[in-house]
């Protein structure tokens, strides 16, 4: 049972039963859930959340899913940590990173994908699908395997070996489509309205998208019931920055925190990024780009809920940058050295623009800033090719370790 | 120009559910003039009050996102495909 009462239209307010449809009839814009509010406000409580399973179901009065055992491979409530060597590093004096790459398949993905196959398991399909650019993939063919559903996966033929190999693994049919991830992403719709699949992140994109909102639950959980000045979040299609706002602004509108003004800053990599150019250029609509860059986590030029993003950004005034492929991987770097996580390539992004932001002055003192690290390092070891010291391998002598190693590095 | 144009789910209503119709005209305004001649309503679903296409409405000929082209004033030629698809599809 959930307190979910029906499907909105973010446009125009029209409203839809409960079905796997995602686009409003009368105006083409995006379907949202609509919830009970006062309700799930007189029945939940602090108490009543940390007395749940320590994953994101802790929060599933928020959540769009009726059925009592959704399928779940033990994600979320990953370390919100204390970043301090960063933050010193930057000059942010509050500084913490939502770690998502250790979720199941090592990205937040997981977070959306087990909210929508518990849906089309509900709704009763047999096969569940996506378009993907390589961590929606892996965590779709993995809860597909593990709820017994068809699967089908289409993904740019150009993605990182291991997002293949580790989407492969779980065995669904995989289709690599020569081309970007918004020709996949076109044909995956085409796909979607001519075979009636679960597509999760097309017909069942208002369920789908809910599951982004429990980063923003548990970052409020772990800072102690309090929402952060300070937010930074990597965009592609722009829906988990929207997500993790609507996340805030939930918990506050059912009693669970004060609410605050935290403010939104978004990350994209300079290669692809048509919402961080709409944002500089003062535009109110996305214009569409084809994207060139080592983050193809990130690489979509047509991103469905950029215009959202934008607004979001906007009205909450925090800013939108990006970085180029050698800053992307300075990133990735820093974090490792300084913090000890191994990210992808949009986790550069992500502590790139927080460098770039910092130093631009973006945060101010005593501020709370939480930045999301949202994939994990292994699965785009290409990206630091030749960018690392290179390892040399001595014969196993004590004199070899002293004459090559110890003089170097002392 | 004679040319085939793909419908999209929401608005099979008003082509008695056809997912693919012929439309004429020698641009893509053209063509989707004369779809709201056929099929009356279409207009209002994909433009707005000031005539813009709709914030979510994307428009193909044939592989290209129209946004890459000339936009509603690209010509169109015999045997074109042209696409209507729903902006909110997708998201990685
Ligand atoms: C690791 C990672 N981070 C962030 C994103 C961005 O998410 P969104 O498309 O919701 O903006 C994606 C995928 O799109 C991703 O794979
Ligand atoms: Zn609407």
């Amino acid at each position: 049972m959930s307190y979910v009462r029906q499907l909105k239209c973010r446009e125009c307010g029209e409203t839809f039963p409960l079905e796997p449809i995602s686009i409003c009839e009368y105006c083409f814009g995006p379907l949202e859930v609509d919830y009970d509010y006062a309700a799930i406000r007189s029945s939940v409580t602090r108490e009543g959340i940390a007395a749940g399973p320590k994953t994101m179901w802790r929060y599933r009065d928020l959540l769009p899913v009726e059925s009592e055992q959704p399928v779940d491979l033990g994600t979320g409530f990953t370390p919100l940590l204390r970043a301090d060597n960063l933050g010193r590093r930057l000059g942010i004096d509050h500084l913490y990173l939502k770690n998502d790459s250790v979720n199941p398949t090592f990205s937040f993905k997981d977070r959306v994908v087990s909210v929508s196959v518990s849906k089309a398991l509900e709704f009763g399909f047999r096969t569940v699908a996506c378009a993907s650019t390589g961590n929606l993939s892996a965590s779709v063919a993995a809860h597909a395997a593990k709820a017994g559903l068809e699967c089908y996966i289409f993904i740019p033929a150009d993605l990182e070996h291991s997002k293949i190999v580790g989407t492969a693994v779980y065995g669904p049919n995989l289709v690599a489509v020569e081309g970007n991830y918004d020709e996949v992403n076109r044909l995956s719709s085409e796909v979607a309205d001519k075979y009636g699949w679960a597509f999760v992140n097309i017909n069942l994109r208002p369920f789908y998208s809910e599951g982004s909102k429990t980063l923003a639950f548990e970052t409020a959980e772990q800072l102690g019931w309090r929402l952060p000045d300070h937010v930074v979040a990597p965009m592609a299609g722009g829906s988990v920055l929207t997500k993790i706002w609507k996340g805030f602004r939930e918990l506050a509108a059912v009693g669970l925190v004060e609410p605050r003004d935290t403010r939104f800053s978004g990350a994209q990599a300079h290669g692809c990024s048509p919402i961080v150019t709409a944002y500089k250029a003062g535009a109110e609509n996305i214009t569409p780009v084809k994207p060139r860059t080592i983050a193809k986590s990130l690489a979509i030029g047509n991103p469905a809920d950029g215009y959202y993003a934008l607004r979001t950004i906007r009205n909450t005034g925090g800013a939108a940058e990006e970085v180029n492929d050698a800053e992307i991987v300075e990133g990735i770097k820093l974090l490792a050295s300084t913090e000890g996580i191994f990210t992808e390539t949009a986790g550069g992004v992500t502590v790139a623009v927080l460098t770039k932001l910092a130093a631009a002055g973006r945060f101010r003192p005593q501020e709370t800033v939480v930045a999301y690290i949202t994939g994990n390092g292994l699965k785009t070891v290409e990206a630091l090719e030749g960018h690392l010291p290179e390892v040399r391998p001595i014969p196993p002598t004590l004199s070899s370790f002293e004459g090559q190693i110890l003089k170097h590095t002392a | 120009m004679s040319v085939k144009v793909r419908i999209p789910t929401p608005l099979r209503r008003l082509t008695a559910g056809q997912g693919e119709v012929q439309s004429q005209g020698a641009a893509v305004s053209q063509v989707l003039a004369d779809l709201e001649t056929q099929f009356p309503g279409m207009h209002e679903r994909l433009f707005d009050e000031a005539g813009q296409l709709r914030r979510f409405v994307n428009v193909y000929l044939n592989e290209e996102d129209i946004r890459f082209l000339q936009g509603l004033d690209t010509p169109v030629g015999e045997g074109d495909l042209i696409s209507i698809v729903p902006a909110i599809a997708g998201g990685a």
